[in-house]
């Protein structure tokens, strides 16, 4: 159900929802039931401190997109903005085909799923879903018509007259989720939705949330702090940081090519090297760029284009390295001869199916991280304070310009 | 036993003999006395029912009980319209901690000094030649002093929720407190109004508080004298004052049947409240 055309184009894809009748009998056009969301220039501000520079953001119709940070980055104010619950400093929202910026949250079709639920305590599960049907004057009979459809999907029939404190963490979130879709809103949109459940259960529902996209195929906007989530269901990743989109792209871009140094280490498992540009030799596919290292030496990167005697940095993932035996002193391959280290080990970390090793850079001190298959690390039969040469492809080493 | 399993019971020892000899063993005195007889001049050892018949067939005493009960009703609403918007305000319009501390003080400085103080001085404030007839008086917006403003029954309902509006705003205010933002976000982005995010989210929320309030109001106006004589003149009459009447007239017997009424009352009172509103949580 992905639209990769424009976002602020949208389609209906449920022909029933397309024409509704409204009170006094006439026909309504009703919005389709998937949006793209645009974000134009988006700033907000705090008094004087400024929460959110400038964003640009396209989110296409019916797509998975998760907001990725830390906390403080901004990602949780984008949400609620794009909903309607904080005012916008300046900028354009659009959500389809209308800016919204001076709608109410009720007026955006989009429905939200709270941190920690914000379930109302006092109504029972069918009351809680019923909510948002009630305040929009729906027909009695059709309301417990909608409830009853919602209940079986989130399979929560048997618990309907129970109150949210009787309910699993895990049950408590498919009401939140039934409670926001039973608008059928074009846009759903998730604060931190899995944060609250233990990690088994995270994985699970993951897998639901994902399923439950492609179902109803309207837009889904996540705020997430963890790379794992966004991966596993993104279309599109925006990682943000200091209330600026550091990077947008697929789960395999934001993975593969890292932008920043900020995307590289928050991703994870990344060595990073800062250095200076010294030579740029522009290619077909982007160019390849040698870095001064302190303390090192020269390195290749690839990256698009750099100026020389600029300060940049370059970063290679933990399980793109390879190990040589100790004593190894030129490693013949062509490609690698420049992007050697030497490194002793100094930590062996057993986490299962990967074994993880830390190591210190002879040269420098700086510390490097080293992924293996916890198979093939105990070939290696290597022990913590050998030292030890350890090289990389120059195409696995990404240039991060800052 | 030794010194570390006794210590929570001598921890309540001395509450616990203060709850015995100054409350639970008066009140049994009181229900004694009540079946007691009385000729005139003293009090008669025995077992009667004639304190209950005569207030049961008093026509006097039904007027004032049902006086009380106005009284109650009348301060209950009063207190509560105007607790509710204050306990709102403190909570929901007033951002930082430290603020709402200070302006809940504010609120609880009335209490500052004594109640038969602060009845005395709305004499100068209501009565005939008093500040406010003056002012209307001067204002042209009356010819002749309005008499009810003091020792009435209007007297007495002012002061009275003067008194114990505070005892209304604190429950309400602390359950208003405890109500998590993030639902009234979430009632807002269901497309409630602010009207129906107040029916369907706030007042649920905050009724254990109104609850807890409410028994405090009734259960004082309840037993109120003191503000009945200060405010009310000779006019007014609840059972506290006409208790306390029969007590200097040395009626005890038919001031101890009064009490006991009063109490069987209050506690009916209590428990219907209870029975709409369940205060568990807040507790």
């Amino acid at each position: 159900m992905l639209n990769p055309s424009a976002p602020t184009s949208s389609t209906a894809s449920r022909a029933e929802h397309a024409v509704a009748q409204d009170e006094g009998g006439a026909s309504v056009a009703i919005a389709p039931q998937t949006a793209g969301i645009s974000l134009r220039s988006v700033t907000k501000r705090y008094g004087s401190v400024l929460a959110i520079k400038q964003i640009n953001l396209e989110i296409a119709a019916g797509s998975y997109c998760c907001l990725l940070g830390p906390s403080g980055c901004g990602k949780t104010t984008t949400l609620r903005m794009i909903a309607g619950h904080e005012t916008i400093t300046s900028g354009e929202i659009w959500i389809g085909n209308s800016r919204v910026n001076a709608l109410p949250p009720a007026k955006r079709n989009t429905a939200m799923v709270f941190q920690n639920y914000a379930l109302f305590p006092h109504k029972t599960v069918r009351q809680n879903i019923d909510f948002g049907l009630k305040m929009r004057r729906i027909s009695p009979r059709e309301r417990a018509q909608r409830v009853d459809e919602m209940l079986d999907i989130v399979g929560l029939k048997e618990f309907a007259q129970r109150k949210p404190d009787k309910l699993s963490g895990g049950q408590q979130q498919r009401v939140a989720l039934a409670r926001a879709l039973v608008t059928r809103p074009q846009v759903l949109l998730l604060d931190e939705p899995l944060s609250a459940l233990d990690e088994n259960l995270r994985v699970k529902t993951r897998g639901e949330l994902r399923k439950l996209q492609r179902q109803f195929g309207m837009t889904f906007i996540q705020v997430t702090h963890a790379q794992d989530e966004a991966f596993s269901l993104s279309d599109q990743i925006v990682v943000m940081d200091h209330g600026q989109v550091d990077q947008v792209g697929t789960p395999q871009t934001i993975f593969n090519q890292p932008a920043s140094k900020f995307v590289a280490q928050f991703i994870g498992d990344n060595n990073i090297f800062s250095g200076t540009v010294v030579q740029v030799d522009p290619g077909e596919k982007g160019a390849m760029i040698q870095l001064d290292v302190a303390g090192l030496g020269r390195f290749r990167c690839t990256g698009q284009a750099a100026n020389v005697g600029m300060a940049a940095a370059f970063c290679v993932r933990a399980d793109q390295m390879t190990l040589h035996s100790p004593g190894h002193s030129e490693i013949k391959d062509d490609n690698a001869s420049s992007n050697q280290v030497s490194a002793r080990i100094t930590a062996v970390e057993f986490t299962g199916y990967v074994t993880r090793v830390s190591l210190m850079l002879e040269a420098t001190g700086q510390e490097i991280l080293y992924k293996a298959l916890t198979q093939d690390w105990g070939a290696h039969q290597l022990q913590e304070g050998q030292l030890i040469p350890l090289s990389w492809r120059v195409n696995d080493s990404i240039f991060l310009s800052h | 036993m030794n010194w570390k399993s006794l210590q929570p019971y001598l921890l309540v020892t001395p509450q616990t003999l203060i709850f015995l000899v100054f409350l639970v063993f008066p009140i049994l005195l009181i229900g004694v006395v009540s079946f007691w007889g009385f000729n005139g001049y003293a009090m008669v050892p025995g077992f009667t029912w004639d304190n209950y018949i005569g207030v049961f067939t008093s026509e006097v005493a039904l007027k004032i009980y049902l006086n009380t009960f106005r009284y109650v009703g009348l301060v209950w609403v009063c207190s509560l319209a105007i607790a509710f918007p204050v306990a709102y305000f403190l909570a929901f319009h007033i951002d930082s901690l430290r603020w709402k501390v200070i302006l809940f003080l504010v609120c609880t400085i009335p209490f500052w000094t004594s109640n038969i103080i602060r009845n005395i001085a709305w004499v100068p404030l209501l009565g005939k030649e008093g500040l406010v007839n003056q002012i209307l008086q001067s204002l042209h917006l009356t010819q002749q002093p309005l008499e009810f403003l003091l020792y009435s029954d209007f007297a007495v309902v002012l002061g009275l929720v003067y008194l114990y509006t505070f005892f209304m705003i604190a429950p309400i205010f602390n359950s208003l407190m405890r109500i998590d933002r993030n639902l009234i976000t979430a009632a807002r982005d269901m497309g409630a109004s602010g009207f129906q995010v107040l029916k369907e989210v706030i007042l649920p929320l905050a009724a254990p508080g109104i609850a807890i309030g409410s028994i405090f109001v009734t259960t004082l106006v309840m037993g109120e004298f003191v503000t009945v004589r200060l405010m009310g003149g000779g006019q007014s009459a609840s059972i506290g004052k006409l208790i306390s009447t029969q007590i200097g007239s040395l009626q005890y017997p038919l001031a101890a049947a009064n009490a006991v009424i009063l109490l069987a009352v209050t506690l009916v009172m209590v428990a219907a409240i209870l029975q709409v509103v369940d205060i568990r949580q807040e507790l």
